[in-house]
């Protein structure tokens, strides 16, 4: 295999809890904590996990609009040369930006309302050199054309777009300094139904025709399932389970993944209905439990789960982060 | 109501490639109160431009014998046909308290023309005219008090015109001042945050802490007084507006600090935008109709402030003229009881009040186009 | 047996300075005791509206101008759009004997008083001792009742979370009180709008079969508002269907799911990405997007997104709902020709 276009060493980010008059820190939220994965070129990895599991703020050090308390982020760049995000200050960021670009999670906030779509799909350009007006028009009609809006629209601002039409806009300005990595943090999520399924359509189309490579970031686990390749499972900053996508479906290996799968309703009323639901809700990042941070809501617990936090391992082709990962017989959907 | 979906078809083209400007003004429009008193605030901006135009006698003429004349109410109607006049006044001295006691003569008709010659003046201080918006007919023989005179016989009518170009003025500059500041600091607190964050907040605290009045009155009294009143009036402008930016500063602070996490902005960052660019494109242009009417609203309050300083004989100092001036000379019962009339410049300033709290309502809930 | 609420030719249109916004237009189902009937439907289908119909807290510009609402609630059976919204008689209603499970409980708990005195003020309120008419309870009788419902919804420790604040519990016992205050007073009808939509998946899955649980037990009927057709098949036992302010389908929810009638509908199942779908395949999708509320098109509001739409016809005429076969009706062409009456 070559070497990856992104690999994530070590990942933390912690946020300081400050207290009182002088501001001291009494704790830390661990965001973050020891998140590592790789993405190859061309591939899809889906982040999922519930609120508060890190999945937007490891995003987020990545597209390095927050700076990582520690860890490596490794991009190998256009020019091959690997480089490591996580030191670069604003000034050696710039050259890079254009190579990894974002779709939002919001069509309502993502887009300058006082600047028409022209203006709005353009400026990355803009500010990436292409100075010609000319070349500018050129260039976001067929990043129109291929997010499939009508070019005459360029000229409109945002309210005069629904949701849908505005999540295309996003990503047609994501794609337009054609980013090596794509980082999408729930894009479909805020979207209706019979829209949701025309933009998963739409980047899925995207990526064969361009070979995107993206990180997919969500909580909706069938539409995870539907457009990834690999999926890493985060649960209070850490990374608990990693595989490909079907063998993670078909055969979860840590406890909480399978019961997050089981835990989707499916649209289905002859389907059996979740009746294994887990206990309890997620752990509080500013004071996690001992030991491995699941096991207060584990049906599967032994007393070591309590005292000995495992460590991430292979088993069976997925990296996990469980104690018993081997023996337990756990089903996906 | 579930959000709005898509524009609606009817409204088409024309609201899709609508600029925000052009949003704002469809909403503003609709405000039927703040329409009318844009249009009223207009006005005042007109005999701000040239109050000699609107003056129908020299405003620093006096006339001991002509003190204390009441309002000449117009008539509009002479006879059927509409030629507005006044009627003529007659003086005579009260014997026993020795004051001049005036009284309306209705049979004596003072016609009011449009457009009469008059004293000489330069408008704009350039183009030299002589021509009044309105006066007595030259031929009449008698002059036109529209609100009378005061104790020295000057007319109040032209006096009032005067005030008003210095007091509007007056409240125009001071925020446009601290708007400046407000913007500046504001936004050095909101975008950089940290330590000049805090310096700024505790600098903004404790001049709101400040009772304003005494440090005015401080401040004021330390104008020399040998200097002359424009440079006094821009002295008053840069002490209102010194505690006035910060309510704005703390307002444009707000605003950065919520439109720094705004996903645009991000969008922009990420696209590798300099900060300059993200300010001057993203945040700006979307506060900016915000600042507006938050300026507008800050306009009455500097109007009421520079009122209440001149008022109390510390701000504008006669010869120079101002509402707070004006009304000085009404500041005793006895004159009150005797030339009710001087209490007019009291009605004008709560009417441009008013009209700058309306317009500024209206501007404030239209400036936000995309909200509900 | 009667059915506890009856809503016929419901209409609820909002007056807005760029024209009028029928957000209900002659929307009709029955809830039936014990049964849950569930609304599914995108944004602008009125969905939440209808819910603020029924317990007739529509906000201006807003304004219910037609239709009937039958309760049968304890006494004598009511039309709900008849009652004045701020009435006694519907203030005994609302909160008493129809609840609401907000989509937001954080929102619809106050802040500034603990959650169970929240409940206590509410049993207090309606609940009567002994009979209908009887003294109001006092405070230790509520506070140990409202114990007792927080049991009942799976709150450890009640006797303690009766004194805590909204802010203080997490957002799946938050939900939780809120649904012990919803069943305090034993509603007939429980309306719950969206509540899982703010909840992560594990958490939803507890309180969907909270809810599920306590409906068996109680018995009571419940209207589930959701935007989660798969929320919807494991809840519901009926479905209503709705687009852009109108009833599209309704039937019992095998029907819905496996012999869908209305081109809405079916197309609206396949274009849903599940778990047990082929990955990466291209799903079938609606073509366009929902339109705008004030451009609504002519005839049955689907025709222009819809594949098999009949030129002359649908884009004409709106459809009435009729039945098709068995309990499941559809508005649709295909089946009838019934047109609704302008």
């Amino acid at each position: 295999m070559s070497a990856p276009l992104l690999e994530v060493r070590g990942l933390r980010k912690f946020f300081e809890i400050r207290r009182g008059f002088r501001r001291r820190v009494v704790g830390s939220v661990r965001a973050v904590d020891d998140v590592s994965f790789t993405i190859q070129e061309g591939e899809t990895l889906g982040l999922v996990g519930e609120s508060g599991c890190g999945k937007t703020t490891t995003a987020r050090c990545i597209l390095r609009a927050m700076a990582p308390s520690s860890g490596e982020i490794l991009f190998r760049a256009a020019d091959g040369r690997v480089v490591d995000l996580a030191p670069l200050s604003r000034a050696e960021l710039r050259p890079l930006r254009p190579q990894i670009q974002m779709i939002f999670q919001d069509p309502f906030g993502s887009l300058n309302p006082r600047m028409t779509i022209f203006d709005n799909v353009g400026e990355p350009l803009l500010i990436n050199g292409m100075r010609s007006r000319r070349a500018r028009l050129d260039r976001v009609a067929a990043l129109l054309e291929l997010t499939g809006l009508r070019t005459e629209y360029m000229h409109r601002f945002p309210h005069a777009f629904s949701g849908g039409q505005r999540q295309r806009i996003g990503i047609a300005r994501a794609l337009a300094t054609e980013p090596r990595l794509v980082v999408a943090d729930e894009p479909v999520s805020a979207l209706d139904v019979s829209v949701r399924a025309q933009v998963l359509n739409l980047l899925l189309e995207l990526r064969r025709r361009l070979g995107l490579t993206m990180l997919f970031v969500a909580h909706d686990l069938s539409v995870v399932k539907h457009i990834c390749d690999r999926v890493a499972v985060m649960y209070v900053g850490q990374l608990v389970e990693q595989a490909p996508t079907a063998a993670l479906f078909a055969r979860p290996r840590h406890p909480y993944t399978a019961a997050l799968i089981r835990a989707v309703p499916i649209p289905d009323p002859r389907a059996p209905s979740g009746d294994v639901a887990l206990a309890g809700e997620v752990a509080n990042p500013a004071n996690p439990p001992s030991g491995c941070y699941f096991h207060p809501r584990c049906p599967f617990v032994l007393e070591r789960c309590r005292a000995e936090a495992p460590a991430l391992r292979e088993v069976d082709g997925h990296v996990v982060r469980c104690h018993r990962a081997e023996e337990l017989e756990l089903t996906g959907a | 109501m579930a959000e709005p979906v898509a524009t609606p078809p009817a409204a088409g083209e024309r609201i899709a490639v609508a600029a925000n400007w052009r949003l704002v003004w469809w909403r503003f429009r609709k405000h039927r109160l703040a329409v009318a008193s844009a249009l009223i605030l207009v006005g005042f901006y007109l005999v701000v431009l040239c109050p000699d135009f609107f003056s129908t006698q020299d405003p620093e003429a006096t006339a001991a014998r002509l003190a204390f004349i009441p309002v000449q109410r117009v008539r509009w109607l002479d006879g059927w046909t509409p030629r507005p006049w006044v009627p003529g006044i007659i003086g005579k001295r009260n014997p026993t308290t020795l004051r001049m006691e005036w009284r309306l003569d209705e049979g004596r008709k003072v016609p009011v023309r449009v457009l009469v010659a008059g004293y000489p003046y330069r408008l704009l201080g350039v183009v030299p005219l002589r021509v009044h918006l309105l006066g007595a007919a030259p031929d009449a023989g008698a002059s036109l008090h529209l609100l009378g005179t005061d104790r020295l016989g000057r007319d109040q009518w032209s006096r009032l015109a005067h005030a008003t170009q210095t007091s509007m003025t007056i409240g125009l500059t001071a925020v446009t001042l601290s708007v400046v500041f407000g913007v500046l600091f504001g936004g050095i607190s909101g975008y950089v945050g940290g330590v000049p964050d805090l310096i700024i907040q505790r600098v903004i605290e404790l001049l709101q802490s400040l009772p304003t009045i005494p440090i005015w009155l401080a401040l004021t009294a330390a104008l020399p007084r040998d200097w002359s009143p424009l440079r006094v009036f821009f002295a008053i402008t840069v002490i209102l507006s010194l505690v006035g930016w910060t309510t704005l500063g703390r307002e444009v602070r707000g605003r950065f600090l919520s439109l720094r996490e705004e996903d645009y902005v991000l969008a922009a960052e990420l696209a590798g935008a300099s900060r300059t660019r993200i300010i001057g494109r993203h945040m700006v242009p979307n506060f900016l109709s915000h600042i507006i009417a938050t300026s507008t609203l800050a306009i009455p309050a500097m109007i009421i402030n520079e009122t209440a300083l001149s008022f109390l004989g510390l701000g504008i100092r006669p010869p120079a003229i101002s509402w707070g001036v004006l009304l000085q000379e009404a500041q005793n019962i006895q004159t009150l009881a005797l030339a009710p009339w001087l209490l007019v410049p009291g009605l004008v300033v709560i009417v441009s009040v008013l009209a700058f709290n309306l317009v500024g309502d209206g501007l404030r809930d239209a400036a936000d186009p995309y909200g509900q | 047996m009667d059915p506890v609420l009856s809503v016929r030719d419901l209409r609820v249109h909002f007056v807005l300075d760029e024209g009028l916004v029928r957000a209900v237009d002659g929307v009709s189902f029955d809830v039936a005791p014990g049964q849950v009937v569930g609304i599914v439907g995108e944004s602008g289908c009125g969905k939440s509206v209808t819910m603020r119909a029924i317990l007739q807290i529509v906000e201006p510009p807003g304004r219910v101008v037609g239709g009937r609402m039958l309760f049968r609630g304890e006494r004598e059976a009511v039309d709900l759009a008849t009652l004045d919204p701020r009435g006694a008689a519907m203030r005994a209603i609302r909160g008493a004997e129809i609840a609401l499970i907000p989509q937001e409980p954080m929102a619809a708990f106050s802040p500034v008083h603990t959650v169970g005195d929240q409940v206590i003020e509410a049993l207090r309120l309606h609940q009567r001792k002994w009979r209908p008419t009887g003294p109001t309870l006092s405070r230790a009788e509520a506070r140990q009742m409202t114990a007792e419902l927080f049991q009942d919804v799976g709150i450890s420790m009640p006797g303690e979370r009766v004194d805590a604040y909204a802010w203080q519990l997490s957002g799946g016992l938050r939900q939780r009180a809120m649904i012990a205050m919803a069943l305090s007073c034993r509603p007939r009808l429980l309306i719950a709008d969206e509540p899982t939509t703010a909840i992560d998946v594990t958490t939803q899955a507890q309180i969907l079969n909270l809810l599920r649980d306590l409906q068996r037990r109680h018995g009571t009927a419940i209207v589930f508002i959701t935007h989660d057709l798969g929320v919807i098949a494991q809840m519901a036992h009926h479905v209503v269907v709705m687009y852009l302010g109108r009833v599209m389908e309704q039937g019992p929810v095998d029907d819905i799911f496996h012999a869908p009638r209305h081109p809405y509908t079916q197309a609206l199942l396949r274009s849903i990405p599940s778990l047990l779908a082929p990955a990466q395949s291209l799903l079938p999708t609606i073509a366009g997007s929902i339109p705008h509320p004030l451009g609504r098109p002519p005839g049955c509001a689907f025709h222009p997104r819809c594949p098999e739409a009949m030129p002359g016809l649908c884009d004409r005429q709106t459809p009435a709902l009729r039945l098709i076969e068995g309990a499941q009706s559809a508005s649709c062409f295909l089946y009838h020709r019934e047109t609704v009456e302008p």
